[in-house]
């Protein structure tokens, strides 16, 4: 159980996806100018994060690795350079399902969302979060945990940018900076705080 | 070469570049820039990668269904970059380890997906291929400057060669820590934005608020 919570605090705070790798810059950026449309991207993220991370763990250590297909009495086939076509194939398929799903049963949900779901199956935080489990080797437990933790990190940077420019708008920034310039800036700011937990270990 | 040619080519250099102005493709240029190594390498597989999606996407364009021109052009994607990744793994393997994941985040690079949107879908193969060339160039020229400060600065060497004798060496210089770090990339970025905007004033964005200026008479 500690294993899993030390897990969870360095996916959201350390190696925040947005923060300290990088991941879904582009959306991170371009979608951060309202707090409502932050959030809402924020948490299809989780949603996305918590299904496909998992699904692609069960789809690495039972289709694709080096020996995984010895049930099917087949042990000597290594099909983990299919991996990327894979993964991104799952999200695409896992993002229209949801989307499906949420018109059918959750008509306000997918209203809130709708307009964000395809966005995510090009975010990287998505694909990266996917390759980091298969790098990193995480079981399917650490998988899930791994899944809502970088979810929620990501939201939470999102949130937070959205916060400070929407504060940011009404300040006097130098014309060459204004707007893609200062928001970066802001976004190095941030990454400094996040750095400060760095040392944190559960 | 005729006008709109040379136009394709070289307005994403600075004019129109994906980073600094279309916001595309960020997330490797800011997580590979710690060494100079890196980044060429990432640059060159890129721009293999664009080049060919863009000329494979816009012949068959004509062939695409519209409402599934995404998953086609994401195969198509997904498909180069295997190839790349792999050639990596067998002809570079040292430094593909240290891209890790980024080689395989290329195929939601959005410089990729964006230009076979906006640009391959429409134009014929010549073209689309000149589009891509020019947007990858565009792209590594942004990633070579950031990278070159990077590990100039954060560790006083070029390609792995010693340039600034360093102080523990008996040198002079105290390499700078923190430009090996995330939060320096987003201000190279940033500053690199405002030297930019700063010589071609059109790109200026305009404040969503304009301050009101207040003259001494309307207090009276």
């Amino acid at each position: 159980m500690e294993a899993y919570l030390g897990l969870f605090v360095r996916a959201v705070f350390v190696e925040n996806l947005a923060l300290a790798f990088f991941l879904g810059m582009c959306t991170f950026l371009a979608i951060s100018n309202k707090i409502e449309t932050a959030i809402g991207l924020g948490v299809a993220v989780v949603v996305v994060q918590i299904i496909t991370v998992p699904v692609n763990n069960l789809i690495f250590h039972y289709l694709l690795s080096e020996g995984a297909l010895t049930w099917a009495g087949l042990p000597e086939i290594d099909l983990s350079f299919l991996g990327l076509i894979t993964y991104i194939g799952v999200i695409a398929a896992m993002v229209q399902i949801l989307e499906m799903t949420l018109d059918r049963h959750f008509p306000a949900l997918y209203n809130a969302l709708g307009i964000f779901l395809p966005l995510i199956t090009v975010n990287c935080a998505i694909l990266g979060g996917s390759l980091f489990m298969v790098e990193r080797d995480y079981t399917f437990g650490e998988s899930v945990v791994y899944g809502l933790g970088s979810g929620f990190g990501w939201a939470l940077a999102i949130t937070a940018l959205a916060g400070l420019r929407e504060k940011l708008k009404y300040s006097d920034v130098p014309d060459g900076l204004q707007g893609l310039g200062i928001t970066f800036i802001t976004v190095g700011l941030m990454s400094l705080g996040f750095m400060a937990f760095s040392g944190i270990q559960l | 070469m005729a006008g709109p040619t040379v136009k394709v080519l070289v307005d994403p250099l600075v004019n129109n570049n994906p980073i600094t102005l279309q916001i595309l493709g960020i997330c490797s240029a800011l997580a590979v820039t710690t060494t100079l190594k890196a980044s060429a390498l990432m640059c060159l597989a890129l721009t293999a990668v664009l080049i060919l999606a863009s000329g494979a996407i816009s012949m068959i364009r004509n062939h695409i269904p519209s409402n599934i021109r995404i998953i086609v052009q994401m195969t198509i994607i997904a498909s180069l970059v295997i190839v790349t990744d792999q050639f990596l793994k067998t002809f570079a393997a040292e430094t593909s380890k240290q891209l890790s994941v980024f080689v395989g985040l290329i195929i939601t690079n959005c410089i990729v997906l964006g230009r076979a949107e906006a640009f391959a879908m429409k134009n014929p193969v010549g073209l689309s291929v000149l589009d891509g060339l020019g947007n990858a160039m565009g792209y590594s020229l942004i990633l070579i400057v950031i990278a070159t400060l990077r590990e100039l600065l954060g560790s006083g060497t070029l390609f792995g060669y010693q340039v600034l004798p360093l102080i523990t060496a008996g040198g002079w210089f105290t390499p700078i820590g923190i430009m090996l770090l995330p939060p320096s990339a987003f201000f190279i970025i940033g500053l690199l934005i405002w030297a930019l905007r700063t010589w071609k004033t059109e790109q200026v964005e305009k404040p969503q608020y304009q301050i009101h200026q207040v003259h001494r008479t309307e207090l009276i």
